[in-house]
C-alpha cells in the first residue's frame, strides 16, 4: 500500500464500506475476525451492494455474502491478475482517473524487462544473491537509487519504510503519454504483463470456473466510474504469503484502474491482525523503523547525520520534510541533550546492519549470538511459524522475560512443550533463566489503541491492576529508570545513549504508573512555548519543536486529548470525525482529493466526498481533505519548488514523489514492479506460467536444518508424500495464539478443542471419521486434531486434477483449560522479502486418521516422512 | 451526504424501557437470523453480565456449535446448520451451500407455561412483560422445566434452582438494553418495544421476500399462536425444527380447564366406585 | 398468518443434530414413589369414610391408618426432590390456581391435617363429632389428592403426559382405589375386609382398562409407554394386576390368597405409576415426539 499510494495503511475506514456498490472480501474472513466492523458490510448489503467472498473455505463471512468463490490457497495473484486482464482487454478502466491520478501514462526506461521476457524474473535479478537491483525499473530518464551507498537498506528502501511512501525519484520529471499508447507506458506494460492471465488460466490455476471468475470481474467493473465505487477488504490471508506484498499490490492496481482509491465506498480496507497492530508499526516495534516510518539509520552511513537526512528526504512530496520529523523526534527522546551541535544526538541511535526481523534474530538465538529476549504480549511458541524452531531457540537463551496475563506456552516451554514430550529438550538441561512477569489487562491501564483504520482511541483504566500486574508503560518506564540509576555517574560514552534520555514522565497512584496522558502529549508534540501542536506542518528542524511521532502530531491538539473524544453517532455524520482521532490529521479516507475531478468537482452527486470550494478558496467536504487545504486544483508548481509544493493541484497521492498512484512501482519493492503469480514455497503444483521460476525468486528463506522445505530438491517426491494444501486461519471465539482466549472459560467453552476441517471427499480418501482424530504431517512437524468433515471445504480442480485442502485454526497450545497441538508448528520459514512475513496460508501436508505418536516415536514418524520426501534427513 | 440512515442498524428504535411518563413498556427481542454472523458475542456478553457459569468444555463436532442448547448455564445459544442444497439467490444465481446461524433465547411467552405452573410464585411477569425467576424464592421443584414447550428453563445442578434469560431485567430497569443486544455487532438481536419490533419484523420479511428469499418467515410474532406470541420472537430461514425449535408450541395451561374437568369426573367416579363396591360387598 | 407459513413438511423428520426439543423432567425417583403414596392416601381416605358410614369401624380405622401413612411419607418424598429442600415452605407462599403443584400442596396439607385430626380422635377415642368432620373432609379432599397428580403431569409440555390428559386422571383414580383397597385388605381382618377387597378388585381392573385405553388413544405418540423402562414396568403392572385380580376373586374365602392378591395389586399399581413417570423422560428426550406430533405425522 505504501509503494502504491504513499502510506502503508488502509485507505479508508470500515464505516465507509456501507457506501460501496460492490465489496470483494478476499484474503480475509471479515465476519469471523472483524465481526464488529463487518456490520458495515451487512449495511452495504442491505442497501443493495454485491458482496463477494473469495476464500478457499466457506466461512461465516461466506454465509452472509451474495457469492462465495472457492479458490486454491496461494493462487490469488492469478485470480486478481485475471481481473486486471479482464479490465484492460475490455477497456473497462476509469480512463480519466487513470490518466490523471495514476502513473499509467508514465513511460518506463528502455532497460526494463518484464517476467514475460525473462521467463519469470524481471530485469536486474542476481540469481546468486536471490535479489533484484531495481536500476532497470526506473522511469525513462530517471535514476533510481541503486545498490550500495545510496540508500539506507540494501540498496533501496524497504517495504516498511515505504509504509509511509516517499521513494525518491532523482532527475527530471518522467515523460508521459496521456493517450496511453506508447509501448513502454505503464498501462501497456501492464497489459503485456497480464496478457496470459486469461479466464482459462484462472480456472486452471485457481480452480475457479471461468463463469464464476467472470461474474466477479464484471461485478467489479460495473461498480466503477463516476457514479459507482467498489471496495476491497483484505487481511492476513493475503499478507501471510511469500508474495504477500504483491497480492496487495495486485488489488491496488485493480482499484487504481477502476478509479476507487480516495473515494467513498471504494478503497482498500486493510484489516489488521489485532487491535493495535497499526499502532505497533506507527510507533514501531519493527527493527528498521523509528516512529512515523522514519528509517532506522544503517551502519553503512556511520557518523554522517547529514547524509542520513539527505538520502531519506526526497525532493517532492511531504517526505521532503523528513528532517523536521526526525529532529522533533530526537528532541522528544533526548530533550535538552539533543542540540544542533551534536546533530540532535544522532550518534546515540543504534544502527542496523542487516535484517534483524523476528525469524532472523530467532536464528541468532539458535546460533548463540542473541542471548536474551523480552516477549511482551505475544506468544511466539504458538503463533510463529515453525514452532519448534522458536522453542528450541528460546531454550538456548541466557535469559527470557515474558510479560503476559497468563502463563503462555512461550513461558512454560522449559517444562511443557512438544519438545519436552519428544525428549528433544530436557528441563534439567535448559539453562535459560525465565522471568514470567504478570501484565495488566487493557481495562487496568490507560493508553491508546490504533486500529485497522488508523484510528487512535483512548482507553481509560477502569480499575487498578491486581497484585503485581503492571502495564507495559510501567514496565518500560521503571526498567529505564532503574537502568539509568545503575548507570549514574558512568563515564563510558556508550552509556550516554541511555543517560541523555529525557526520562521524566510523571507517575501516578500507589503503583507509580506513568501518566499515559503525558506520553501522548509528548507523542503529539509541543511547540517552542510548550503548547500542544496541531499538525505536523508545524514541526521545525531547528530544535524548537518536539514530537514523538510526526504522523500522530495533532492527536493532542489544543491541549485536548483528541483520541478520547466520544461524540455519539447520532450527533455527527457517518464519517464521525469527532470520535477518536485518525492519522494523518484526522483524515478518515486517505487520498480523498481523488474523490473529485481534476477540476475539483465531485465525480458525481452520488459519490460526493471532498471538493474544491472556489468561494472560500479551500478544499471542503465530509472529511479533512488529504491535500494542502488552500491549494487550488489548477496549481502548477513553480520552478525549484520542493516537498508538497512540488506537487500539482491534480496530484492526490501527496506522499508519492510524483503525486500519483503507482500502478507500476519503479522502486521500493524487493520482488518486482508488477505482481506476478508464483506458487507458494510448498505447493502441490508447479507454475504453468513460468516453469523456470515457479516460486518468488526474491523470497527470503531462513536456511537452517530446523527449517527443511518440501518441494526443494525433490519436488515430485515431496508432492507425493505431502499431497495436500494446508492452510491456517482464525475462529471468532479465539484470539491469535490463544493467550487471551484459551484461558478464559467463556471463550474456551465456545471452541474447546483444536480441530481440522476437511471435505467429505478428502475424508473418504484418507479414511478420516467425523468427530474422530487425525494426524497432520508436514516437513517440520507432526500434530493431531479432531476431525470436522464439512462441505464447506471444497475439493478444487487445478491443472487437470483434484486438489484437497486441510484447514486448521491456529489458536491452540499446550496450556490452559482448552489445550491442543499448535497448527503453526507445521509451517516453514520462507518469508515475503519486503516485510519478512511468514507464509502460513499455504504449505503442503499429509493427513491420516488417528492420533499422533508420543515421545521419540513422533520424531521417528517425522523422519520417515522426510526421508520419503527426499528432504535431507534432519539431525536430531 | 452519502450515507443515509442505516437500514439494518436499529438506531431508529427507541430502546428505552420506560416511556415519556416513566411508565414501563412491553419490551422484547426480534432476533433476525438472516443477518446473524455466528460470532457468539451474545453468548459471552450474557454470561459476563449475569455471571452464568461455564457450561462444559465439550467439542461436539456439530458444526461450530459447542454449546448444544439453551440451559441453566447457557441463556443464549447460537445454532449452526450447514445445508448443502440448491439456494436461489435474487439474481437467479445458484449457490449450493447454505450456513444458517441463529441465536436462540428464552421466548418470554405471552402465555408462559413455566410461569403458570410455578408453585412458589418464583416465576413472575415483570412490568416489562418479561418472565423472570426470582432466585431467592425458587426452591427448585423443577415443574417449570417440564412445562416449557421450548426446553429453555432448567435446573442448575450445583445450585438447585432454575435459571434462564431474564431479558436483563436489571439493565431494563436502568433503561439500558440487554447485554446480548448491545453486544450483537450486526444487530441481528434487536431490542425494543415488542409492538414496534413486530412492525419492523413484518417489513423485514416483506423485504426478504421481494429479494427472493422466500423461506424467510417469522416465528413467534403472532399473538394468536399457542403461547400468545413471544416477547422474544424470530425471523427464521427454514422450519423451526431445523433450529431445534417446536413447530407449533402450545402453552400446556391452555388445556387446564379440560384437565381439571377430567380430574373431577375421575374423582367423582372414584368415589362412586368405592361406594358401590363397598355397598355390594357388605359382609 | 401467512407470515408464519410452514412449508410442506419434509418426508423425513428434521431435527437439530437429533437434539431433544424439550428438557427431560428433573424430578427424582422420589416423585414417582409419591405418585403411589399420594394415591394410597387419597383412596384410603375415601375408603375410611365409606367404611365408617357402613359402621365398619375396624376397616375404617385401618383405612385411616393407611391414609395417614401415605400422607406422612408424601411430604418427605417431595421435599427430598426439591433443588433447595429447605425452601419447601415456599410452596405455601401463594395460592395459585394455574399451578397444579401449588394447589396440590394445599390439598396435601389439608388432607394431612384432616387425617391427622381424625386419626388422633379415633385412637384416643375422643371428640367423635370432630373426628367425623375431619374424616368427611379428608374423604372430600381425598379424591382430589388422588387425581390432581394427573393434572400435574398433564399440565406439562411432555407429549406422553400432555397427550394423555383425558385418561390419566381415571388411571390415577382407579390406581388410587386399588392401592387403598389392597393395603386395607392386607391389614384388616378378613371378617371386615370384604369391602376393601372389592375396592381393590374394582380398582385394579379399572386401572388396567383405563391405562390400556389411554395408550391406545395416544397411538404412535404413546410409544414411550411401550418401550424401554416404561414399557417394562407397564407390562409388569398389567401382569401383576391381572394376577392380583384373579387372586382376589379366588381368595374371597381364602385369606392367604386374598392377601397375596392384594400384594400383587399394590405392586401392580406401583409399577403402573412408575411406568407413567418414566415415560415422561423418554417422551421428552426424543425430538420426534414433539416435532412429528406437531407436524401431524404422529397420530395422537
Amino acid at each position: 500500500m505504501g509503494t502504491s499510494f504513499g502510506r502503508g495503511g488502509a485507505t479508508t475506514f470500515q464505516q465507509d464500506l456501507q457506501n460501496a456498490d460492490c465489496i470483494v472480501i478476499q484474503g480475509s474472513n471479515m465476519a469471523e475476525c472483524h465481526p464488529v466492523g463487518f456490520q458495515w458490510v451487512m449495511e452495504a448489503h442491505e442497501r443493495g451492494a454485491t458482496v463477494i467472498h473469495v476464500d478457499p473455505r466457506f466461512t461465516r463471512t461466506s454465509a452472509v455474502c451474495d457469492l462465495h468463490v472457492p479458490l486454491r490457497a496461494g493462487s490469488d495473484i492469478a485470480f486478481l491478475g485475471g481481473i486486471i486482464n479482464h479490465i484492460l482487454t475490455n477497456e473497462r478502466y476509469f480512463r480519466e482517473y487513470v490518466v490523471e491520478y495514476t502513473n499509467a501514462a508514465t513511460i518506463v526506461g528502455e532497460d526494463f524487462r518484464d517476467t514475460e521476457d525473462l521467463d519469470g524474473v524481471f530485469s536486474g535479478f542476481d540469481a546468486e544473491k536471490g535479489a533484484y537491483s531495481p536500476a532497470s525499473w526506473a522511469y525513462e530518464g530517471m535514476q533510481v537509487a541503486s545498490a550500495a551507498g545510496q540508500r539506507e537498506h540494501d540498496g533501496h528502501a524497504s517495504g516498511e519504510r515505504t509504509g509511509s511512501g516517499g521513494v525518491e525519484l532523482e532527475g527530471a520529471e518522467p515523460p508521459q503519454d496521456r493517450s496511453l499508447q506508447h509501448p513502454r507506458c505503464v498501462l501497456q506494460l501492464l497489459r503485456r504483463h497480464y496478457r496470459r492471465y486469461t479466464p482459462e488460466f484462472v480456472e486452471e490455476t485457481c480452480g475457479v470456473s471461468r463463469d464464476l471468475f467472470l461474474r466477479v470481474a464484471e461485478a467489479l467493473c460495473e461498480s466503477s466510474g463516476p457514479e459507482r465505487t467498489g471496495a476491497f477488504v483484505y487481511a492476513v490471508g493475503w499478507t501471510q504469503h511469500t508474495v504477500g506484498v504483491q497480492y496487495i499490490r495486485t488489488a491496488a492496481i485493480i482499484q487504481a484502474l477502476l478509479g476507487n482509491i480516495g473515494r467513498p465506498g471504494g478503497g482498500i480496507m486493510a484489516l489488521r491482525g489485532h487491535a493495535s497492530i497499526q499502532g505497533s508499526t506507527d510507533i514501531p516495534t519493527l527493527y528498521n523503523l523509528l516512529p512515523g516510518y522514519v528509517p532506522m539509520p544503517h551502519t553503512e552511513h556511520y557518523g554522517d547525520y547529514h547524509e542520513y537526512v539527505r538520502r531519506n528526504s526526497p525532493r517532492t512530496g511531504f517526505w521532503g520534510h523528513m528532517e523536521e520529523y526526525f529532529v522533533s523526534l530526537m528532541k522528544a527522546y533526548y530533550g535538552g541533550a539533543a542540540t544542533a551541535e551534536n546533530q540532535w544526538c544522532f550518534d546515540h541511535l543504534p544502527r542496523i546492519d542487516g535484517d534483524h526481523s523476528v525469524y532472523v534474530f530467532t536464528k541468532g538465538m539458535l546460533d548463540g549470538t542473541v542471548k536474551g529476549l523480552l516477549v511482551l504480549g505475544e506468544n511466539p511458541s504458538v503463533g510463529s511459524a515453525n514452532g519448534r524452531f522458536n522453542r528450541l531457540a528460546i531454550a538456548k537463551l541466557d535469559w527470557l522475560v515474558v510479560r503476559d496475563l497468563v502463563e503462555i506456552e512461550t513461558a512454560s516451554f522449559w517444562y511443557r512443550s512438544p519438545e519436552i514430550e519428544t525428549g528433544e529438550l530436557r528441563t534439567e538441561d535448559i539453562a535459560t533463566e525465565v522471568f514470567l512477569m504478570p501484565a495488566a489487562a487493557h481495562t487496568e491501564k490507560s493508553g491508546s489503541f490504533t486500529n485497522t483504520q488508523r484510528l487512535l482511541q483512548w482507553h481509560h483504566a477502569a480499575v487498578e491492576p491486581p497484585g503485581d500486574c503492571r502495564s507495559e508503560l510501567w514496565f518500560m518506564y521503571h526498567l529505564g529508570r532503574i537502568i539509568r540509576e545503575k548507570l549514574r555517574g558512568s563515564t563510558d560514552p556508550r552509556d550516554r545513549a541511555i543517560l541523555d534520555l529525557a526520562w521524566d514522565y510523571p507517575v501516578e497512584g500507589t503503583i507509580a504508573e506513568p501518566s499515559a496522558d503525558a506520553v501522548l502529549r509528548e507523542i503529539s508534540g509541543r511547540g517552542p512555548d510548550g503548547e500542544q501542536l496541531g499538525s505536523y506542518t508545524e514541526l521545525k528542524k531547528d530544535g524548537s519543536t518536539t514530537c514523538g511521532c510526526w504522523i500522530y502530531c495533532g492527536s493532542y491538539a489544543d491541549g485536548v486529548n483528541q483520541t478520547a473524544r466520544r461524540t455519539p453517532h447520532d450527533r455527527q455524520s457517518y464519517v464521525a470525525p469527532e470520535w477518536g482521532w485518525a492519522w494523518p490529521a484526522n483524515r478518515r479516507i486517505l487520498y480523498n482529493r481523488a474523490s473529485a475531478t481534476p477540476g475539483g468537482e465531485p465525480w458525481s452527486e452520488r459519490r460526493r466526498y471532498v471538493w474544491w470550494d472556489a468561494a472560500q478558496g479551500r478544499w471542503t467536504g465530509e472529511d479533512v481533505p488529504d491535500f494542502v487545504a488552500t491549494r487550488p486544483p489548477g496549481y502548477t508548481p513553480p520552478e525549484g519548488a520542493t516537498a508538497e509544493d512540488a506537487l500539482r493541484g491534480t496530484e492526490p497521492f501527496i506522499m508519492q514523489a510524483d503525486g500519483k498512484a503507482w500502478i507500476y512501482v519503479p522502486d521500493g519493492l524487493k520482488d518486482g514492479p508488477f505482481p506476478t503469480h508464483y506458487e507458494p514455497a510448498e505447493s502441490p503444483f508447479t507454475s504453468t506460467l513460468h516453469p523456470a521460476h515457479p516460486t518468488n525468486p526474491a523470497r527470503q528463506v531462513i536456511r537452517h536444518r530446523l527449517n527443511p522445505i518440501a518441494n526443494g530438491r525433490h519436488p515430485a517426491l515431496s508432492r507425493e508424500v505431502f499431497p495436500y494444501v494446508v492452510t491456517s486461519y482464525r475462529l471468532t471465539e479465539h484470539h491469535t495464539a490463544g493467550g487471551m482466549s484459551r484461558f478464559v472459560d467463556y471463550l474456551a467453552e465456545l471452541q474447546p478443542a483444536f480441530f481440522c476441517e476437511v471435505s467429505p471427499a478428502l475424508a473418504a480418501e484418507r479414511g478420516l471419521e467425523h468427530g474422530g482424530w487425525a494426524t497432520i504431517v508436514s516437513a517440520r512437524a507432526v500434530i493431531e486434531a479432531r476431525v470436522l468433515v464439512t462441505e464447506r471445504m471444497r475439493p478444487l480442480r487445478v491443472q487437470g486434477r483434484t486438489t484437497h485442502t486441510v484447514g486448521l485454526p491456529y489458536h491452540w497450545g499446550t496450556n490452559g483449560p482448552s489445550a491442543g497441538d499448535s497448527a503453526n508448528d507445521l509451517y516453514h520459514l520462507v518469508l515475503d522479502p519486503n516485510v519478512h512475513i511468514q507464509e502460513v496460508k499455504a504449505a503442503t501436508c499429509d493427513i491420516r486418521p488417528g492420533r499422533r505418536p508420543r515421545g521419540p516415536a513422533l520424531l521417528a514418524l517425522l523422519d520417515d516422512y522426510r526421508v520419503r520426501a527426499g528432504i535431507r534427513r534432519a539431525a536430531r | 451526504m452519502i450515507a443515509g440512515p442505516p437500514t439494518i442498524v436499529s438506531h431508529l428504535v427507541d430502546t428505552r424501557s420506560h416511556d415519556a411518563t416513566g411508565a414501563p413498556r412491553s419490551m422484547g427481542f426480534f432476533t433476525d437470523t438472516s443477518i446473524c454472523i455466528g460470532c457468539k458475542a451474545c453468548e459471552v456478553a450474557c454470561k459476563e453480565w449475569n455471571h452464568v457459569p461455564q457450561d462444559g468444555l465439550d467439542w461436539t463436532g456439530e458444526s461450530y456449535d459447542n454449546t448444544g442448547c439453551i440451559g441453566a448455564n447457557s441463556w443464549r445459544h447460537v445454532a449452526f446448520i450447514e445445508q448443502a442444497r440448491p439456494v436461489r439467490q435474487d439474481d437467479g444465481a445458484h449457490g449450493d451451500l447454505r450456513w444458517l446461524m441463529a441465536s436462540d433465547v428464552c421466548k418470554h411467552c405471552a402465555k408462559a407455561g413455566c410461569l403458570d405452573v410455578c408453585p412458589t410464585g418464583a416465576l413472575m411477569r415483570t412490568e416489562f412483560g418479561t418472565v423472570v425467576v426470582q432466585s431467592d424464592v425458587c426452591n427448585g421443584c423443577g415443574y417449570c422445566v417440564s412445562a416449557c414447550p421450548f426446553g429453555v428453563i432448567d435446573r442448575r445442578e450445583e445450585d438447585g434452582r432454575v435459571w434462564k434469560c431474564t431479558l436483563c431485567y436489571d439493565r431494563l430497569r436502568g433503561d439500558m438494553e440487554p447485554a446480548c443486544a448491545q453486544a450483537c455487532p450486526t444487530k441481528s438481536i434487536q431490542f425494543g418495544p415488542v409492538d414496534e419490533l413486530r412492525r419492523i419484523a413484518d417489513d423485514r420479511v416483506r423485504t426478504l421476500h421481494r429479494r427472493g428469499v422466500s423461506e424467510a418467515r417469522l416465528y413467534g410474532a403472532d399473538r394468536d399462536d399457542g403461547v400468545g406470541g413471544f416477547g422474544a420472537f424470530f425471523l427464521l430461514l427454514d422450519d423451526p425444527e431445523v433450529y431445534g425449535l417446536p413447530p407449533t408450541p402450545v402453552v400446556p395451561t391452555r388445556d387446564l380447564g379440560r384437565m381439571w374437568g377430567a380430574a373431577a369426573a375421575a374423582a367423582v367416579s372414584m368415589v362412586a366406585g368405592v361406594v358401590v363396591a363397598a355397598l355390594r360387598s357388605r359382609a | 398468518m401467512s407470515r408464519e407459513m410452514s412449508m410442506v413438511p419434509a418426508a423425513k423428520p428434521r431435527t437439530y443434530y437429533g437434539h431433544p426439543v424439550l428438557k427431560p423432567p428433573v424430578w427424582s425417583p422420589e416423585v414417582g414413589v409419591y405418585l403411589f403414596t399420594g394415591g394410597l392416601a387419597g383412596g384410603s381416605a375415601v375408603l375410611a369414610a365409606t367404611a365408617r358410614a357402613q359402621g365398619n369401624d375396624v376397616l375404617a380405622r385401618r383405612a385411616l391408618g393407611t391414609a395417614l401413612a401415605g400422607v406422612a411419607m408424601s411430604p418427605a418424598l417431595l421435599i427430598k426432590d426439591l433443588g433447595v429442600p429447605r425452601r419447601f415452605h415456599h410452596m405455601l407462599r401463594v395460592v395459585k390456581v394455574t399451578s397444579p403443584m401449588n394447589l396440590g400442596t394445599w390439598i396435601l396439607s389439608g388432607v394431612g391435617a384432616a387425617l391427622g385430626i381424625a386419626a388422633a380422635c379415633d385412637v384416643l377415642g375422643i371428640m367423635p363429632r370432630v373426628r367425623r368432620v375431619a374424616e368427611t373432609g379428608a374423604a372430600v379432599l381425598g379424591p382430589v389428592l388422588s387425581t390432581y397428580t394427573a393434572v400435574l403431569l398433564s399440565d406439562t409440555a411432555v407429549p406422553a403426559w400432555h397427550g394423555a390428559q383425558l385418561e390419566l386422571p381415571f388411571v390415577f383414580a382407579a390406581s388410587s382405589a386399588a392401592t387403598a383397597g389392597a393395603a386395607a385388605t392386607i391389614l384388616t381382618p378378613q371378617s371386615h375386609a370384604r369391602p376393601a377387597c372389592a375396592v381393590a378388585l374394582g380398582g385394579v381392573v379399572a386401572e388396567i382398562a383405563a391405562a390400556e385405553a389411554m395408550k391406545r388413544r395416544l397411538g404412535d405418540a404413546g410409544d414411550p409407554y411401550h418401550g424401554g423402562e416404561s414399557g417394562r414396568f407397564g407390562r409388569v403392572a398389567t401382569a401383576l394386576g391381572a394376577l392380583g385380580a384373579g387372586a382376589l376373586v379366588l381368595g374371597r374365602r381364602r385369606r392367604p390368597l386374598a392377601v397375596a392378591g392384594a400384594a400383587a395389586v399394590l405392586a401392580a399399581s406401583f409399577c403402573e405409576r412408575w411406568s407413567i413417570f418414566r415415560a415422561g423422560t423418554a417422551s421428552a428426550s426424543d425430538p420426534r415426539y414433539t416435532v412429528d406430533l406437531q407436524r401431524g405425522r404422529l397420530t395422537a
